[in-house]
């Protein structure tokens, strides 16, 4: 098992040193005129080439993602181009937010995509006809363009919600709460739509195999059979469901975090990106691949846990 | 199992439909017969109107748009909708249908693109990695596996940010990153052919590796990327206008995407303008799903129909109606017919039938009675398709949810447990008979023992549950049990998983199982079918060495007339749902009386005199 753990974490540090090095020389390539956009059109010749010496842009490609990752392995990665911030303490301050977010989200997709999905499967009747309309539904409209009618609705027509969330430690935990609650619906509801048809696909197939109808023959009830047998099988494709949407969800939080003005990493991206703010981009693109590798790794484990073919292997 | 790990939640259904070989890979008939049943079906006539009215709207939007996408009225800004603009104007004086139409133009045309560009990319490399594999496809399945685990929106903003506001190239880019999709449904649809027979034949035939592919192979993707598209080009729609509402698309361009966000910001004035694009993205996506889902399902029920016809009786007979007056008897009838209680179990012309969509009900099994007592083997032989393994799920009451019995009774030591009425059969009374009196052991070794937990585990609970014994009293009857069956090292099978032991083994393991609660009645479905012919004899040997020291009735499924005539007592033919005939061994064997049980007898081999010589006889020398 340390094994296996220890292959899939090296595979995880090439996979991020290959996306951080194309990235890298994605920006680099169109970071030609950066100097001047940061210095404005009033700028001199002179003041541009000595702030693209100041940026190491004078360097060639190579040196500098070299110089970049050096740094990065320290720790360091960098200071904004156009606020001077450094962007390991601009992630510091925005990741706890959107990941408690992110995280909450997921929880409850979880819970109500696979208490959902499992009784549209086991029931079968209307409850799976509601999975069934209700993931067609979902799919139909993005994450965000709920986002924004629960703003209109509840928050500025119905005045139930605050339209904004601040998240400050000065507020309360129960303001807190409230200024989270439109957000992480805005999040889960794709996810639970989705997650629950195929979770409820996953554990229909696992019900149709030969080995359930041996166990129902042996005397096992139901209820046994489904949470201990059925379930367990079906569990390792629930865990790809889930981890997908996460990733998917890693990039809708920016759309619902601009939707909410939250202080979160979408901001702070969307920003760079308009900006074409190189460390800033760099440090969003790596603080997303490792969040990815971290959950693909936790998913590998249990389904290792789950399945002992994959554990011998 | 392995399968649905690594599917992309996309591609996991349809990369099932491509799994099975015979989809869509066809002519024109089968997909003739597709579009038909797509336009029956009231969703898909649906979205097939809303994408072709969203279509023709964006091709003639230069047209039908009364206004240029940008041109503004400033003097009439947040204006409500009124006869020159229909739908309003927004926060520029905008004209709202006009911009909705050429954002329209450009929503589908860069959904094209995307779904263009990774069909390029995905189509080939799917094609090439599952016919050739090899390094290949070691190399592609690594890029999909960085891919995927790349979050499309982080990808596009850093696009954004090298390339600047750009739809297409973002589109391309796009196209690029979800192209994995059509990979991975192009390489599992090729692999699941490959070595399918007919393509070995175009092999041999001489024909050339693309024009197999381009012939055969191709035709098996066409519908499952059809399906894919649809759900790609939903996703590009969502994706791309999401980068438009963060505001980092190309300004100069009227969008959906902007044009919410336009709303979003002028929501305390005039929250209206949030909705016209939102319902035309809702529409357009909802539209894609709805198609998506409704050729999925056109070619579901194909396969479902061709299913029904092979194992089915002829439909003309199918339908039905139930006799009322033996729905009357339901409740009067609670113990069965004077002089039949000693009889193990007896079934009395027993129906079983799956109702269809159209009202009407496909019997599989049509009036058939027979009787087993205790100590004594019944063969049940039959072609497949005859309806034996339903009859012998009926009395285990194993049926599918949607099968029904459609007549007769089932009656266990004296009891029904299919009452003559009933059209279930009744499970609180089963579910006390299953595993303690009446058990079962199944065909096919492997895919009936559950991979994740132990051949212990999986003796010992049941007997824990049905026999109300300790774990550790279990335990020493499974490693006494796996002895009886003649496993020469029972505690390492007791420990092995399913997977760890030989086919032969794991057959050996399920007759454990069936007889660990000592049962009277032992329903044995083909249980030598799936292994080899060394292990076959073994295994009949210990059915016959159990069924005798137990002094247990079995019914023995099979089709196999060798079988029966070592191991069976009496024997019943079925045919078609039908009872053929029914005797003893001896006398259906030495003078079958139907013409269908000399048939099926005339074909074994055993015991003929072969009909060609494989050595031709010496022949003169010529000359």
């Amino acid at each position: 098992m340390i094994k296996f753990i220890a292959k899939r974490l090296g595979s995880g540090l090439v996979v991020l040193f290959v996306v951080s090095a194309l990235t890298f020389t994605l920006l680099y390539i169109s970071s030609g005129s950066i100097a001047q956009n940061i210095l404005g059109d009033q700028a001199t010749p002179e003041q541009v080439a000595l702030k693209e010496q100041e940026l190491g842009l004078d360097q060639p490609l190579v040196t500098r993602y070299f110089a970049w990752l050096g740094d990065a392995l320290t720790g360091n990665l960098g200071a904004s181009w156009f606020t001077s911030e450094p962007v390991a303490n601009s992630l510091a301050t925005r990741i706890p937010v959107t990941m408690t977010m992110v995280f909450t989200a997921m929880i409850l997709i979880a819970l109500c995509a696979a208490l959902i999905g499992v009784a549209a499967a086991v029931k079968r009747g209307w409850v799976d006809r509601v999975v069934q309309i209700g993931a067609i539904v979902g799919d139909s409209i993005p994450g965000y363009v709920i986002g924004v009618f629960l703003v209109t609705i509840l928050a500025i027509q119905l005045g139930l919600f605050p339209a904004t969330s601040t998240i400050s430690p000065e507020v309360g935990p129960e303001a807190w709460v409230v200024s989270m609650t439109l957000p992480v619906i805005a999040l889960l509801i794709n996810g639970v739509t989705g997650g629950a048809q195929q979770i409820r696909s996953a554990v229909i197939k696992q019900l149709e195999r030969d080995y359930v109808r041996t166990l129902r023959s042996r005397g096992i009830g139901e209820r046994e059979i489904l949470f201990k047998h059925v379930l367990r099988s079906a569990a390792p494709a629930g865990l790809t469901v889930l981890s997908l949407q996460l990733i998917g969800m890693l990039g809708g939080v920016v759309i619902i975090e601009q939707i909410f003005a939250l202080p979160g990493m979408g901001p702070l991206a969307v920003a760079a990106t308009g900006q074409s703010d190189l460390p800033v981009v760099m440090g969003v693109v790596m603080y997303t691949v490792v969040v990815v590798i971290v959950v693909n790794l936790l998913v590998d484990i249990l389904n290792g846990w789950l399945n002992p073919k994959v554990r011998v292997s | 199992m392995s399968d649905s790990i690594d599917s992309s939640a996309v591609t996991a259904d349809a990369a099932g439909l491509a799994a099975k070989p015979g989809t869509g890979q066809s002519g024109t008939v089968v997909r003739s017969t597709v579009m038909r049943r797509l336009i029956r079906n009231p969703l898909g006539i649906a979205s097939l109107v809303i994408l072709g009215t969203i279509a023709i709207l964006a091709i003639f939007a230069p047209v039908l748009a009364p206004f240029e996408e940008n041109f503004a009225n400033i003097s009439k800004t947040l204006a409500p909708a009124d006869s020159v603009n229909i739908l309003g104007t927004d926060s520029a004086g905008r004209d709202t249908w006009s911009r909705l139409l050429f954002g329209a133009q450009l929503t589908l045309l860069s959904a094209l693109l995307c779904a263009g560009v990774a069909i390029a990319i995905g189509l080939p490399a799917g094609l090439i990695a599952g016919y050739y594999a090899g390094k290949f496809e070691a190399v592609s399945n690594w890029v999909v596996s960085i891919l995927m685990s790349l979050p499309g929106l982080i990808v596009l903003l850093t696009i954004r940010a090298a390339f600047g506001p750009s739809v297409w190239i973002s589109m391309v880019a796009f196209g690029v990153l979800i192209s994995p999709s059509y990979f991975r449904l192009t390489r599992t649809a090729v692999q699941s052919v490959r070595n399918e027979l007919y393509v070995d034949a175009a092999r041999v035939s001489g024909l050339s590796d693309l024009s197999i592919i381009a012939r055969h192979i191709f035709s098996v993707v066409r519908a499952p990327i059809i399906i894919q598209t649809a759900a790609i080009a939903g996703v590009a729609i969502a994706i791309q206008s999401g980068l438009e509402f963060l505001g980092l698309g190309d300004p100069t361009k009227a969008t959906w995407g902007v044009m919410l966000s336009e709303g979003f910001k002028n929501v305390y004035l005039t929250p209206t303008l949030l909705l016209w694009p939102a319902l035309a993205m809702a529409l357009t996506i909802g539209g894609l799903v709805l198609l998506g889902n409704a050729i999925r399902d056109a070619l579901e029920d194909g396969e479902k129909i061709k299913h029904r016809k092979k194992r089915s009786v002829a439909t003309a007979e199918g339908t039905t109606a139930e006799p009322a007056k033996a729905r009357q008897s339901r409740k009067s009838v609670a113990a069965v017919e004077l002089g039949t209680e000693h009889h193990l179990i007896k079934v009395t012309n027993l129906g079983v039938g799956y109702p269809q969509a159209d009202g009407s009900v496909k019997k599989v099994v049509d009036d058939v009675s027979f009787h087993v007592d205790r100590g004594e083997i019944l063969g049940i032989v039959g072609e497949s398709g005859s309806g034996k393994s339903q009859t012998a799920f009926s009395i285990l009451g194993l049926l599918p949810d949607n099968a029904r019995i459609v007549g007769g009774s089932i009656q266990f030591d004296g009891n029904y447990t299919v009452a003559p009425g009933d059209d279930r059969v009744n499970q609180e009374r089963l579910s006390k008979l299953r595993g303690k009196r009446i058990s079962y052991i199944p065909q096919e070794p492997m895919s009936n023992l559950d991979p994740a937990f132990t051949i212990g585990y999986q003796l010992v609970t049941p007997m824990v549950r049905v026999l109300g014994i300790t774990k550790a009293e279990a335990r020493t009857r499974a490693l006494k049990l796996l002895t009886d069956v003649g496993i020469a090292n029972p505690e390492r099978t007791f420990d092995a998983y399913p997977h760890e032991v030989s086919g032969g083994m794991a057959q050996r393991v399920l007759i454990a199982g069936a007889i660990s609660c000592e049962p009277d009645l032992v329903i044995a479905d083909e249980p030598t079918t799936a292994l080899d012919v060394t292990v076959q004899a073994d295994v009949l040997d210990l059915l016959r060495e159990l069924q005798q020291r137990l002094n247990i009735g079995v019914i023995l499924v099979t089709h196999n007339f060798g079988v029966v005539a070592d191991l069976c007592d009496r024997v019943a033919v079925m045919q078609n749902g039908r009872l053929v005939e029914e005797g003893t061994v001896r006398d259906i064997l030495r003078n079958p009386k139907e013409q269908y049980t000399q048939t099926l007898l005339g074909s074994m081999l055993e015991g003929k005199t072969p009909m060609t010589m494989l050595v031709t006889p010496q022949k003169e020398p010529v000359a």
